[in-house]
């Protein structure tokens, strides 16, 4: 596999927030998810949950519920505001302020005509969705209590509200309440304390069905009002409830980190007449408070406190073991957070309200693979640079000399210039910036820092030269297509004169900086790609995509390579494509240019293009096999994937110019430690 | 099984009655447990056995109610037959020759003529696979039908079970692994479901019980790592579902619904029964402490008993899920047993360790446990892999006033642990008393154990692998106030050899330890009279020769030689090359049983160690090696002519097999007798016939007779004779009046001659206990000839001066039909 010197680093401390709400669009399948911090995240379902687009929080903003009418999203939060979302610049296009206190829930009907919201003052507000906004219609019977959580009768004449103690079915056209559920209390020292309803949900057989705080799920006949079933289901709160779209199955998720199943069976197999709810599975993939859920088609998607998203497949829904039934869980984000400056040996770790900048410890030690090195000099933080400003920084940048250092949030780009004489360290921030550079999706600096590039929108992307006096714009790169998405991708060669951009449209760019206009388009490929990187030598642009696809293009000779036609002549091995993490980022190997350096969550991959290509048939995860083989023996189970999973969580490999590796780990465990304390439970055994 | 001329080697007692589901009959008055190679009829309300039916002639391995008759069951067994009985009576009605071993049977009122049971796959008994098949029962009239009809319904189950019929007999489901397969017997098609294996995570999938709701379509099944998954929608290939339901810890052993589906019951290792509310998971009710893990639960069909069958060969009966109302107990049988077997001299029970820390006592007569001596005096933890005091040894002396055990414990990484305890029998509280605890009498295992047989002292000798022996005497300190108690008196050894085995002679005279290849023999003053070795081989077994052949020693070596040895010249007598495993001298003669080992099959024989040639022998007992037996004395000495039968004549040879199974050796003879008394002993079936019960209930019924209005109202029309005759006589030829009267009152002085009656048998009762020996026949007829002269003895002592003739004859009739009564009331 080669030996590297590894920096193992675990000073890292990212903290993803807890996932508050979720709104699935089966039409687009994007999986819209709201973060306590305000951040919304749209996820791929037919790109293999690839995060495709991160909106970046605000202070001030807050997310209760999200809501798609069509291809729009809208939000709303205890703020008291709605907002609607513009996804292709990735930032709010509006927010209306409601007059009815915080926003609890808000909530569209099927035809798509109109947006209910719940209001702590006890209004139910009918918002009219119009061609380029929303406008106020009318508020409903207002109520004492604060409105909770709301569905829609699918015909969309009726919407049941769960408030306190009780749920309320209103009509819509006339505007009363007609029907008062109560709602019981908990038992024992909880009898005091008013019942929250979570969440509620309107099927088209007129049965609501309820979930609250004293963790019953309840079963309603809309009709009469009445109490069909209950299902006690946990001590503690029922959260979150999802029926999905053939209304035969609902999922609750509950405090004690659980999703439980409720179908509607017939309790004999001949007759179906009689239906009822009956609990059936439960899923524990959550350790905290599940507060938001989606039962999709073949899925249920959930995520919480625990801030993981979960989407769990319903195995029955699959005819064949694939990498779609199998359960995922996205942890990490599917894009860069941590910077390396290659030449200097600095880390640049971005968090949405600071960067830090650290110095890697030095080792003059020698010792076996697999020894730790003793520290010459320890790791060292630099620099907490703290953003400006209410919006969360959304991307930001490192020179490889690390002597520039760029952030951009929602409003604002900031270049900073940093010196560095042995131990101390100085940072300016550069002071005039050209006006056009307002804010970026991705910030890019040229190998020799003598360029900066930031993506903007549309799809174009901005040069400014950089130099010790001045910066200075220079020019705009547009591409041809007219593609409004954003970037999420960028990157240019070492020798600087290439630039290569991929966007949500999965297409991705080639310009010519130095001739400042577009060079070639590289064939569009279905999946959006995750990861790509520009050769140091051979100058061709390596491209992993989501669904695992591994291309290699020849800029220089615009076409795919020979090798990458034989990768897809042969096809992947399996056990690659089943792997559940895109691979986020790709390097490359100065010393050995026939290595490519790739890694993804739980492992790392080196692909050695002189090795013959692994069959289906060949052992893929061979390194443990090799190690037990003869050096005469070992040639001949040599292939072009070497893995290793030594190192697991991982969060960015870059290697250094001195040839040693830098992997950046968060252990998920530290993640875990850090969140607040689950709900008590009883365990057995303790 | 195995025949012999007219020794049979039989199971007798201590069978397993936990092996399959118990069935409890629709009045819930009776529950019926296969046990061995009967079916046992218990009555759930006084726990005792009914009736014993018997037919089948290999295990019985399930029964089933017989829909159509509530007062039938069917029951299956390994010998290829199911058998119809009225259970009531304990009649065979009929049997349907399958001509396949049997391992379960199923049964579905939907399914009119027609039981399901699992046969294997293939023809043979060590075939591993196994199927269900339909039986259509034909009709006919005959005692024996041959059943020939059979139609596979599902292949590959699990031969014991794990198979349920669902609602109205549509469909049955079974599970066996990972897979649980329904059968839909309107489609004639079967789905399958699987479940992973899940090692990881601790999961385990397999299945372990199915049962299925009886009103709804949903089928429970019960899996190795305690979960219980509810089926519902089972029709489809895809889209069935199934919720899970957690408490146990361990496996699931047993499911069960109630019938009518509202509750459902299920039991594993815990030894708890958890009710679970069907449609309200979330509550359930337990019924913990119930003693041992639940391998079955059966429902009576009003729902109202629940009845658990226990790994620890128990039945437990449970009144509407929480009350206990009745425990029925076999034979405990763990995984081996650790003391030797023994007999009671007292009881006549078989003594051998049973529940965790304690002694059972087994009467083989009855069949029923007498009580447990708990050994150890520890609470016991249900707790895997902790280590716990364990009962190794025990045994009586002669008269059974002593009982000396052995307990010991051995912990990874620390010493051995143990306890020698005597117990003292104590006549009043009829039971075994504590008297002294040697902690740490040896500073090894010990290996052997006996009581002095000699009358004059009451000694115990140890041996252990620490090389020595020690002889424990009781020493009575008159002085102190504690009393006797016990202490080591003599501690020998042998070239620090270590021993293996002890015996005494018959007499007491002569101890012998085997210390590996040589034999010492020691007099009572402990001096090392001689020894005797014939190497190689360490010696195994030691026994002396009885009565007349008292001279010998008999030795087993574990070089395949049996050694005996003539004390008087302290040579060998003779010796031969056999691999015996066990000797065994029957205390009550001269004969020797030897259980040899060979090519996987034990052999017996049965010799006396003067003679040459064996008075029994067979080979091929039973598969594995015999490791314990024991001769137990007959309560009743058998007359049997057949000379290779008469070593059974004053003992009977009982031992257990590699399997725990309980065997024993009977004769023809002893076999017709049992016949005819179970024939005789036709009697109220709601009460148990036992010895004490004919005893006490001849006595009783006698009792009650008597003192009984419904007596006294057989008796008013005799009453009524003496005053019809004396209202229908003619006036003028009555006597007096006032001699009319007393005759007249005299008439009725029935009562108070028979009150003088009832006390007197009573005490000739008494005294005929305190004779023992004398018959029940001859009891009886004393009593009759005592009844007789009671009630003519008042009678004369009343008599009036003078009597004409016709009054005299007129009395005496009255007495004549007294007699008579009282007489039909004793015969009967």
């Amino acid at each position: 596999m080669g030996e590297f010197k590894v920096h193992r680093v675990r000073f890292f401390d990212y903290m993803p927030t807890a996932i508050r709400a979720m709104a699935f669009n089966a039409h687009t399948e994007r999986l819209a998810l709201g973060r306590m911090d305000g951040s919304v995240e749209i996820f791929n379902f037919a790109d293999r949950y690839f995060q495709e687009k991160v909106i970046p929080g605000k202070d001030s903003r807050s997310i209760e519920a999200l809501c798609w009418v069509g291809g729009r999203l809208f939000s709303a939060g205890l703020n008291g505001e709605i907002t609607e979302y513009d996804l292709e610049t990735l930032r709010p296009k509006y927010s209306l302020e409601a007059y009815g206190g915080p926003i609890w829930t808000i909530t569209s009907n099927s035809q798509g005509a109109h947006l209910a919201i719940g209001c702590e003052d006890g209004t139910v507000k009918l918002f009219e969705v119009l061609e380029e906004s929303i406008q106020f219609e009318r508020n409903l019977d207002r109520q004492k209590g604060r409105i909770i959580s709301l569905s829609w009768h699918p015909s969309g004449t009726q919407i049941a509200a769960g408030m306190m103690d009780m749920i309320r079915v209103f009509d819509v056209p006339t505007g009363r309440a007609v029907q008062r559920l109560l709602v019981d209390r908990g038992f024992g020292g909880s009898k005091s304390r008013e019942t929250v309803v979570w969440s509620v949900v309107f099927l088209s057989d007129c049965t609501i069905i309820s979930g609250d705080s004293a963790g019953k799920v309840q079963v309603w006949d809309g009709h009469t009002g009445t109490l069909v079933k209950t299902h006690l289901v946990t001590k503690w709160d029922v959260l979150a409830l999802s029926v999905s779209k053939d209304e035969s199955s609902v999922v609750v998720g509950t405090s004690e980190g659980t999703v439980i199943q409720f179908q509607f069976i017939a309790p004999t197999l001949q007759q179906q007449q009689d239906k009822e709810w009956v609990r059936t599975r439960t899923f524990k993939n959550h350790t905290h408070d599940v507060r938001a859920l989606a039962e999709i088609e073949t899925a249920i998607v959930s995520g919480g406190m625990d801030t993981q998203l979960v989407v769990r497949p319903l195995l029955e829904k699959f005819d064949e073991r694939s990498h779609a039934s199998a359960l995922r869980k996205i942890q990490f984000p599917h894009r860069n957070l941590v910077f390396c400056a290659k030449k200097a040996g600095l880390l640049l770790f971005q968090f949405p309200g600071q960067l830090e900048l650290w110095r890697l410890g030095e080792s003059d030690g020698h010792g076996k693979p697999g020894d730790s090195l003793p520290l010459k000099r320890k790791p060292e933080k630099l620099l907490h640079l703290k953003r400006k400003g209410e919006d969360h920084i959304c991307c930001s940048a490192l020179s490889s000399c690390g002597g520039w250092l760029a952030y951009s949030t929602m409003s604002s780009v900031r270049l900073y210039r940093l010196q560095t004489d042995n131990n101390d360290i100085s940072i300016s921030k550069v002071p005039k910036l050209p006006k056009i550079l307002r804010s970026a999706h991705q910030l890019c600096f040229s190998s020799d820092s003598s360029k900066l590039f930031a993506a903007s929108s549309q799809s174009s992307v901005l040069v400014i030269a950089l130099s010790q006096s001045e910066c200075k714009y220079v020019h705009t790169l547009k591409p041809k297509s007219g593609s409004r998405q954003p970037i999420h991708l960028m990157t240019n060669s070492v020798d600087g004169k290439w630039l290569a951009t991929a966007n949500s449209d999965c297409e991705i760019h080639v310009y010519n900086v130095q001739k400042l206009k577009l060079h070639c388009i590289v064939p569009v490929y279905g999946s959006c790609p995750s990861a790509m990187g520009i050769h140091p030598t051979t100058n061709n642009l390596t491209m992993v995509h989501a669904d695992q696809q591994i291309f290699e293009y020849s800029i220089v000779e615009k076409q795919y390579t020979d090798w990458s036609r034989k990768l897809q002549k042969q096809g992947l091995h399996n056990l690659w494509l089943d792997r559940d993490t895109p691979v986020t980022h790709v390097t490359f190997n100065p010393k050995n240019p026939e290595q490519i350096l790739l890694h993804d969550m739980h492992m790392f991959c080196i692909i050695d293009q002189s090795l013959p290509l692994p069959d289906q048939k060949t052992q893929f995860y061979n390194q443990m096999t090799l190690r037990s083989l003869s050096e005469q023996e070992r040639p001949s189970h040599l292939h072009a994937f070497k893995i290793c999973k030594t190192f697991q969580d991982l969060l960015s490999v870059s290697l250094l110019d001195d040839q040693s590796l830098v992997m950046v780990e968060r252990p998920l465990l530290a993640i875990t430690c850090q969140l607040p304390a689950p709900v008590r439970q009883k365990k057995f055994a303790t | 099984m195995v025949a012999h001329g007219e020794i049979h080697v039989v199971h007798r007692g201590g069978n397993k009655i936990n092996f399959r589901e118990t069935v409890i009959t629709n009045d819930s008055r009776f529950l019926l447990c296969a046990s061995g190679e009967s079916v046992k009829v218990y009555s759930s309300s006084s726990e005792e056995c009914v009736h014993d039916l018997q037919g089948h002639t290999d295990l019985v391995s399930g029964i089933v109610r017989n829909p159509s008759n509530h007062l039938q069951v069917y029951s299956c067994s390994a010998d290829g037959t199911v058998r119809l009985w009225d259970f009531t009576d304990g009649i065979l009605i009929k049997t349907f020759i399958i001509g396949y071993p049997i391992y379960s049977i199923y049964i579905s009122e939907n399914h009119g003529g027609v039981v399901f049971v699992v046969v294997p796959m293939a023809n043979d008994k060590s075939s591993e696979l196994f199927q269900l098949v339909a039986v259509h029962l034909p009709l006919s009239g005959d005692q024996e039908v041959e059943a020939r009809e059979l139609s596979a319904v599902l292949c590959d189950v699990s031969p014991s079970g794990a198979a349920s019929f669902g609602r109205k007999g549509e469909y049955i489901a079974a599970v066996k692994g990972l897979q649980l397969e329904v059968f839909f017997f309107k489609k004639q098609k079967s789905h399958r479901f699987f479940l992973k294996s899940g090692n990881k995570k601790g999961a385990k999938n397999a299945f372990t019980c199915v049962s299925c709701h009886p009103k709804e379509d949903c089928i429970a099944t019960g899996h190795e790592d305690g979960k219980i998954r509810l089926w519902r929608n089972f029709n489809q290939k895809k889209e069935y579902t199934y919720s899970t339901l957690h408490w146990h810890h361990g496996a699931v052993n047993t499911l069960q619904f109630t019938p009518e589906g509202t509750n459902l019951l299920s039991g594993g290792i815990e030894s708890v029964l958890v009710q679970w509310h069907y449609t309200q998971e979330n509550q359930k009710d337990f019924l913990p402490r119930l003693g041992g893990a639940i391998t079955h639960i059966a429902v009576s069909p009003d729902g109202s008993l629940f009845c658990t069958s226990h790994s620890d060969n128990k039945i437990t009966i449970i009144q509407s899920c929480v009350k206990v109302s009745a425990i029925i107990q076999g034979l405990v049988k763990g995984e081996g047993v650790r003391t030797d077997l023994t007999i009671d001299p007292r009881s006549k029970a078989l003594v051998l360790n049973g529940k965790p820390g304690h002694l059972q006592f087994y009467s083989l007569h009855r069949d029923k446990l007498l009580y447990n001596l708990d050994i150890v005096q520890q609470e016991y933890i249900h707790e895997e892999g902790l280590d716990q005091f364990e009962v190794v040894k025990a045994a009586f002396d002669t008269r059974g006033n002593w009982l000396a055990t052995v307990e010991e414990r051995t912990q990874k990484g620390s010493e051995l642990e143990i306890n020698l305890k005597l117990w003292a029998y104590d006549e009043q509280t009829q039971s075994f008393m504590l008297n002294t605890t040697v902690t740490a009498p040896h500073e090894d295992q010990i290996t052997a154990m006996c009581f002095s047989p000699s009358p004059e002292t009451t000694m115990l000798v140890t041996i252990s692998f620490d090389g020595h022996f020690k002889a424990w005497l009781l020493a009575d300190h008159s002085d102190t106030k504690e009393g006797a108690c016990w202490s080591c008196d003599f501690v020998g050894g042998y070239h620090h050899l270590k021993p293996g085995c002890c015996c005494f002679s018959a007499d007491g005279s002569l101890l012998a330890v085997g210390f590996q290849e040589v034999v010492t023999v020691w007099s009572p003053s402990w001096e090392l009279l001689t020894t005797l070795s014939q190497p190689p081989g360490a010696i195994r077994d030691l026994c002396f020769g009885r009565l007349s052949c008292s001279k010998y020693l008999l030795g087993t070596s574990t070089k395949n030689q049996l050694c005996c040895w003539n004390l008087l010249t302290c040579s060998l007598e003779w010796s031969t090359p056999v691999d015996v495993s066990l000797l065994q001298a029957d205390p009550l003669s001269e004969n020797m049983a030897a259980f040899c080992s060979q090519s996987g099959c034990s052999d017996l024989f049965v010799f006396k160690p003067g003679e040459p040639r064996p008075l029994y022998s067979q080979k091929a007992l039973c598969t594995g090696k015999v490791q314990r037996a024991v001769f137990a004395p007959r309560d009743q000495m058998l007359e049997s002519c057949e000379e290779h039968a008469q070593w059974l004549n004053r003992s009977q040879l009982y031992f257990f097999t590699q399997h725990m199974d309980l065997m024993t050796f009977s004769t023809k003879t002893e076999e017709d007798r049992l016949l005819a008394s179970s024939k005789r002993l036709m009697v109220d079936d709601s009460v148990a016939v036992t010895p004490f019960y004919l005893l006490l209930g001849k006595h009783r019924q006698q009792q009650e007779a008597l003192t009984n209005p419904m007596a006294e109202r057989i008796q008013l029309p005799q009453g009524s004779i003496a005053i019809k005759e004396l209202l229908y006589t003619p006036a003028h030829v009555l006597p007096s009046a006032s001699f009319l009267c007393s005759m007249f009152v005299r008439s009725l002085l029935i009562s108070s001659s028979s009150a003088s009656e009832e006390k007197e048998p009573v005490e000739e009762e008494m005294e005929s206990e305190e004779e023992d020996s004398e018959g029940e026949a001859e009891l009886r007829d004393a009593r009759q000839d005592l009844g007789g002269s009671a009630a003519w003895g008042p009678g004369e002592e009343l008599g009036a001066p003078a009597l004409t003739k016709a009054q005299e004859r007129e009395l005496r009739r009255v007495k004549h039909f007294d007699h008579s009564w009282l007489s039909s009331v004793l015969e009967c």
